[in-house]
């Protein structure tokens, strides 16, 4: 009973899944919408719920012992304390002004500048790299290069250089995206598949 | 270490300097590039351009603030032209970020569009933010049915039945196109849900090192146009006749591919000069 009770929801949901996605029926837009659409949030809130339980006690835990890096942890707890109280309903919820000001002002400076800081370690690694090894690698020195200099204003050598970007992109590069797309696409229905009939059951723990 | 070997191990330090020099000279000396428009770019504008006022496109804001500087370009510039044109909106945020990202570019766009004609877009009217639900795939489904199952009221809390501009509007039939400006999977999530499941022309704007994972649906059609990152933000810009920072950025993005271009130069005269001594080790 422990193993055929969930093999037996996924069969069904899993089916069902599949049915109404490719049948636009009333009765499967009413099931979709109240299978798929509303259990998902609800578990996810649990979920949520777990997380921030599980985070709050390992931070607590880590300021008390004072463990190595204990003030990230202290960091940590402040900023949740920070956002959830200021997106409390009585502070005016997702939309106040003080979650928009958090969002602003720290949470959009640390993300960018986060982001920013890869194009110091790409150019590095671009550096050691890019190196004509063998002609592989001389293929595709060559081809990032072509690449890069395409939006160069080159006067004579602008439409020719962006030429041969656009054939690498479109031909090489699509040839190749596209056998990783349909390669990636099979697995999924497999896996998918394996799932629905019982074959992949690692999901389920060892137990 | 000779001259040859110092330019095969260059301290990574060097690099890092060099670059920061390049994109601080690079922003404060002005001058300017051709920024040419490629064929996916302009799809996307005359798609718009062509619309009738009234009529609604679906913009879908799917990204964070680390694309910010390829991404927010784009959105405002979007926004501009159907502003411009008097073509409804709708726009959500299915990226955990996103709603900060959203309304944010709302509000510029808002202020930019009040600042050149003097006149207010208005919530409810002219644009409609629904705002973010977790589970993207789901409510893109889920909108797909009605936008009413998912977000029963807007970002601010106006149920969408009272707003003007739903009022014909349910779902991705009414809408003319979605255009999906992301810098996460949603785009995938689009492409198979949106366009696949409920076949709405559908367009994308995404950052520039994924922007060719996204060829393939350009060449079989199942999407009709892409920004590419940085450049595709600078063409919008250029499409719609305010160039911003997107064109700014380029200048930079164009400098900082010459140094990266450089060092690679550099690296290689060092690699080969000193191959020999290294008795042919890489």
């Amino acid at each position: 009973m422990k193993r055929q009770i969930p093999l037996t929801i996924i069969f069904i949901l899993g089916l069902f899944m599949v049915f109404q996605y490719f049948v636009p029926h009333e009765t499967s837009e009413f099931l979709y919408e109240f299978i798929a659409l509303d259990w998902p949030p609800i578990i996810g809130v649990f979920a949520l719920a777990l997380g921030i339980i599980s985070l709050v006690r390992v931070s607590i835990k880590r300021v008390r012992t004072r463990d190595e890096n204990w003030q990230y942890a202290l960091v940590t707890l402040i900023g949740l304390a920070a956002m959830l109280t200021a997106g409390l309903p009585w502070f005016g919820g997702q939309t106040s002004p003080v979650v928009q000001w958090q969002f602003d002002f720290i949470m959009r400076p640390i993300t960018a500048t986060m982001f920013s800081l890869l194009a110091f370690f790409i150019a590095s690694a671009a550096y050691r790299a890019f190196r004509a090894r063998s002609v592989l690698a001389t293929l595709l020195l060559l081809s990032a290069v072509i690449v890069m200099i395409r939006f160069f204003p080159m006067g004579p050598f602008t439409e020719p250089a962006a030429a041969t970007a656009d054939w690498v992109l479109n031909y090489p590069n699509l040839a190749a995206k596209r056998a990783i797309l349909i390669g990636v696409g099979l697995g999924i229905v497999s896996t998918a598949l394996k799932i629905i009939l019982g074959v992949e059951r690692s999901y389920m723990g060892r137990d | 270490m000779n001259f040859f070997e110092k330019m095969f191990a260059i301290d990574r330090r060097w690099v890092y300097l060099a670059l920061g020099l390049a994109i601080l000279i690079s922003l404060l000396i002005p001058f300017s590039i051709p920024i040419p428009i490629s064929e996916e770019a302009q799809n996307i504008y005359d798609y718009v351009d062509q619309l009738e006022p009234g009529q609604a496109i679906h913009l879908a804001l799917d990204y964070d603030p680390s694309t910010l500087a390829e991404l927010h370009p784009m959105t405002l510039a979007i926004l501009k032209q159907c502003f411009a044109n008097d073509v409804d909106v709708v726009i959500t945020a299915l990226h955990q970020f996103g709603p900060g990202m959203a309304a944010a570019a709302i509000d510029t766009a808002v202020a930019r569009h009040d600042e050149l004609t003097g006149e207010q877009m208005e919530s409810g009217e002219d644009y409609v933010f629904l705002g973010y639900k977790p589970y993207p795939a789901l409510i893109i489904l889920g909108m797909g049915q009605n936008y009413r199952i998912p977000f029963p009221a807007d970002y601010y809390g106006v149920m969408l039945d009272s707003l003007p501009m739903m009022q014909d509007i349910q779902n991705y039939d009414d809408v003319e196109a979605i255009i999906n400006v992301s810098g996460t999977s949603a785009t995938d999530w689009w492409i198979a849900y949106g366009q696949g499941r409920y076949n709405v022309p559908l367009a994308i704007g995404v950052t520039g090192v994924m922007a060719t994972d996204y060829y393939p649906y350009l060449q079989t059609g199942q999407i009709f146009g892409i920004l590419g990152g940085l450049k595709g933000a600078a063409e919008y810009e250029t499409l719609v006749g305010t160039p911003g920072k997107a064109v700014d950025g380029m200048k930079v993005q164009i400098v900082a591919h010459l140094i990266i271009i450089l060092f690679i130069v550099i690296g290689n005269i060092g690699y080969f000069s000193t191959r020999k001594r290294r008795g042919g080790a890489v």
